[in-house]
């Protein structure tokens, strides 16, 4: 039964090489709704994750705490085997103690974790957002170098370079991202979150704004990046062909915890859960 | 230029008795006595011209200093912070721009402290419409899409670069319009200056009224000089409002 | 330094002004609530040579300061007495704002309601009367309440034409006491005394219509 599959990294066993992504029984509320009910979640190295189930049912708000948009009411997030959410107490929150290995465990008190601490965590993750949230401002060219050069702080030069080899701007590179179309300002999106060169790509629903004409050129783009990369990516998606293709592993979702999950093929053609067999059907 | 100090309404008796009491009635509406007076005068209205400039657009540079110190306190994280800048605010806005000028020019001094006449102006004009401007700060700033902000988190953006390289540039166009009105209404209020000794657009063109007797005529051109200095100033604000726009790509009229 | 018997004798001949300031505070709203629906309603439907006239002349009034309109009509009109002047120009003069009010509130009733009342062939009147001013006047009573709290500021522009308001008392009784920082810091508590709880009481208003 696909019920309950092999997934390449059970919750309890963090093996040699620690989790990617752990979350620890993390509980999210908002006000009395509870978004997510103590999930137990971990992403191995180089892993692609996508997340489906119906809406409301917890998915982005998965990939909104990992990005540290929005604080765990309960429960602790790991990265790379280190707190994440959290921080050890005491003076050594600001004292930086970056390399020690070993989740935050029995012996050091956890806290949650101060903005400073969030903003050195997060720096190795990245996001493409369903609404692309382009910075209007700025030509294409100065979205894809603004944070290369004032958070890595890389030359201007050598930023532009960087963005050209991630994206074949041509004449594009002086516009205004609204005069391009939804497809590619998803591009330019997606260029930008790379130009930062993540361990972590979260992807949020990011072809539902698109027409239907533009989704293909966007997906192509992606599974583009999942071949050339060993990004590990959380993915929340309709798109079940795209899911098919890139995923390694597929959540179900719903009602804040995991129904069930399992390799997109086990999953997607044959799932063990009546809820997971009628929200399919409802994608058609 | 001793002559000014007989105008001034205020320093003693009832308010504008001195300044108007004469020729109440007298209105030879454009004789050719009050064109060749006017001519006359041209330099001296230009000086109170200048006056007038001068007063509103450093009143509106230290609103503008005040308005984003206010106004980005109200946004703090800190709640003593917004409380204390939402009072600061309240009493400004609360007090009356005539009582506060008054109250620089005529009570300070009893206090040991005598500022300019024309800097009281600028400071009462400057803290008043500051107040006025924190609010349009604040709420240009929250009236950024959240999602803005989100993105520049996901790039790893402090607070700081957030704001200034994120946030206040699109915060920016919301701005221009309310800060227009805002200056109109300060240009409106200068005239106070007249009250306070300063020989501004009004004092000089009631200088010239009182000697001449035109008194519809004198008004009349001092109307249209302070309604072609705010068609001018409309005009800048409209033009900056134009390029702010084209630089987050709203030129097509588009949201 | 602060005297507080002057404060004292000061303090009553303040509040007599506060009278006058309201009462002109009052009839000056009321002036402009009624003039600036008639401009706004001439710069709607009234035909484009009554129409763009009266719109020159509303921006004319708009854009130039009003203690010189106050000067000018006192002048120009005699045998009315100062605080008929007063109400009257101050009133008229915010009746050019809240003519943009108004404007605004009209157009800001979604255009769907309209169609929806031609799809119904409701009367003309009754289209007015029943859908349109009701959604506008939610969207323009926010607006309304702060521009009385504005004009309430603004009535000391009163006392340049000795109209004998707050400002005009507390201004003779520092000259002739010379109690200047007394009256004026009176004066000054009263106007936020009174405008505070207003504009915190019309900001509620807002929240509540927002809903």
């Amino acid at each position: 039964m696909p019920t309950e599959p092999t997934a390449p990294a059970a919750p309890d066993a963090p093996g040699p090489v620690p989790d990617k992504v752990r979350f620890d029984g993390v509980t999210k509320r908002f006000g009395d709704h509870t978004v997510l009910d103590g999930l137990d979640l971990a992403v191995a190295p180089g892993e692609r994750v996508t997340l489906i189930g119906p809406s409301g049912s917890g998915k982005t708000t998965i990939l909104r705490l990992l990005m540290t948009l929005e604080r765990v009411t309960g429960g602790v997030i790991h990265v790379d085997g280190e707190p994440f959410s959290h921080m050890p107490s005491g003076p050594s929150g600001r004292g930086g103690r970056g390399g020690r290995g070993g989740p935050g465990g029995p012996g050091g008190k956890l806290v949650p974790a101060d903005e400073r601490h969030l903003a050195r965590r997060r720096r190795h993750i990245g996001m493409v957002f369903q609404q692309f949230n382009l910075f209007p401002h700025m030509s294409v060219l100065a979205n894809l170098t603004e944070a290369p050069v004032h958070v890595l702080g890389l030359g201007k030069e050598e930023a532009a370079e960087r963005a050209r080899e991630l994206l074949a701007l041509a004449d594009k590179a002086d516009a205004h991202p609204t005069r391009l179309s939804g497809g590619q300002q998803q591009r330019v999106a997606i260029a930008r979150a790379l130009a930062m060169r993540p361990d972590v790509l979260l992807l949020d629903e990011v072809t539902s704004a698109l027409d239907p004409e533009l989704v293909a050129e966007v997906l192509d783009v992606l599974r583009d990046v999942a071949a050339t990369t060993d990004l590990t990516m959380l993915c929340v998606t309709h798109e079940m062909g795209f899911a098919r293709d890139i995923s390694d592993r597929v959540l179900m979702f719903d009602g804040g915890r995991v129904l069930e999950s399992g390799p997109p093929g086990a999953l997607l053609d044959d799932p063990g859960h009546e809820r997971t067999r009628s929200f399919l059907r409802s994608l058609h | 230029m001793n002559d000014l100090l007989p105008a001034l309404p205020l320093s003693s008796g009832p308010p504008a008795s001195g300044f108007l009491s004469s020729d109440l009635l007298s209105s030879d509406f454009l004789s050719s006595d009050f064109l060749s007076e006017t001519v006359r005068a041209l330099p001296s209205i230009a000086g109170g011209l200048l006056v007038t400039l001068e007063a509103t657009l450093l009143g509106a540079a230290l609103a503008l200093v005040v308005a984003f110190a206010l106004g980005l306190a109200a946004l703090s994280r800190r709640m003593l912070v917004r409380g204390a800048s939402r009072a600061v605010v309240e009493f400004l806005r609360g007090t009356s721009l005539y009582v506060q000028l008054f109250w620089l020019f005529f009570a300070l001094p009893m206090l040991g402290f005598r500022l300019e006449p024309l800097a009281c102006g600028v400071l009462a004009f400057g803290l008043n419409y500051g107040a006025y401007g924190a609010e349009v700060v604040r709420g240009s700033i929250a009236a950024v899409p959240a999602a803005q902000t989100e993105a520049a988190i996901a790039l790893g953006m402090g607070p700081g670069l957030r704001l200034r390289r994120v946030v206040l540039p699109q915060a920016y166009a919301l701005m221009i319009p309310p800060f227009k009105n805002l200056l109109i209404q300060l240009l409106k209020a200068t005239p106070l200056l007249s009250l306070v000794t300063v020989a501004d657009l009004t004092f000089r063109i009631d200088q010239l009224r009182s000697a001449t007797g035109g008194t519809a005529a004198a008004y009349l051109l001092l109307l249209l000089l302070y309604f072609g200095v705010a068609v001018l100033l409309s005009a800048g604000m409209n033009a900056l409002e134009r390029s702010a726009k084209a630089r987050l790509g709203q030129e097509g009229g588009g949201a | 330094m602060w005297d507080m018997e002057a404060a004292r004798a000061a303090l009553p001949v303040v509040l007599s002004g506060f009278g006058v300031t309201l009462l002109a505070t009052v009839l000056g709203f009321a002036v402009a609530v009624v003039a600036g629906l008639a401009v706004a309603l001439v710069q709607r439907s009234a035909p484009r040579w009554i129409a763009l006239p009266v719109r020159g002349l509303a921006a004319f009034v708009r854009s130039t300061p009003v203690m010189v309109q106050l000067f000018a009509v006192w002048i120009l009109v005699p045998g009315l007495n100062a605080l008929t002047i007063g109400v009257l120009v101050l009133g008229l003069h915010y009746a050019t704002y809240l003519s943009e009010v108004y404007r605004a509130g009209i157009d800001a009733v979604p255009k769907g309601q309209w169609e929806a009342c031609a799809a119904l062939s409701l009367p003309r009147r009754r289209v007015w009367r029943a859908v349109i001013l009701p959604q506008a006047v939610r969207n323009v009573l926010p607006s309304l309440g702060n521009y009385a709290v504005s004009l309430f500021k603004e009535t000391p522009f009163l006392s340049v034409i000795t109209v004998n308001e707050m400002v005009h008392e507390a201004n003779s009784f520092g000259s002739t006491h010379f109690a200047y920082l007394e009256s004026f810091t009176l004066a000054a508590v009263v106007f936020l005394l009174a405008s505070w709880p207003t504009s915190l009481l019309v900001r509620r208003l807002e929240a509540r219509l927002a809903h």
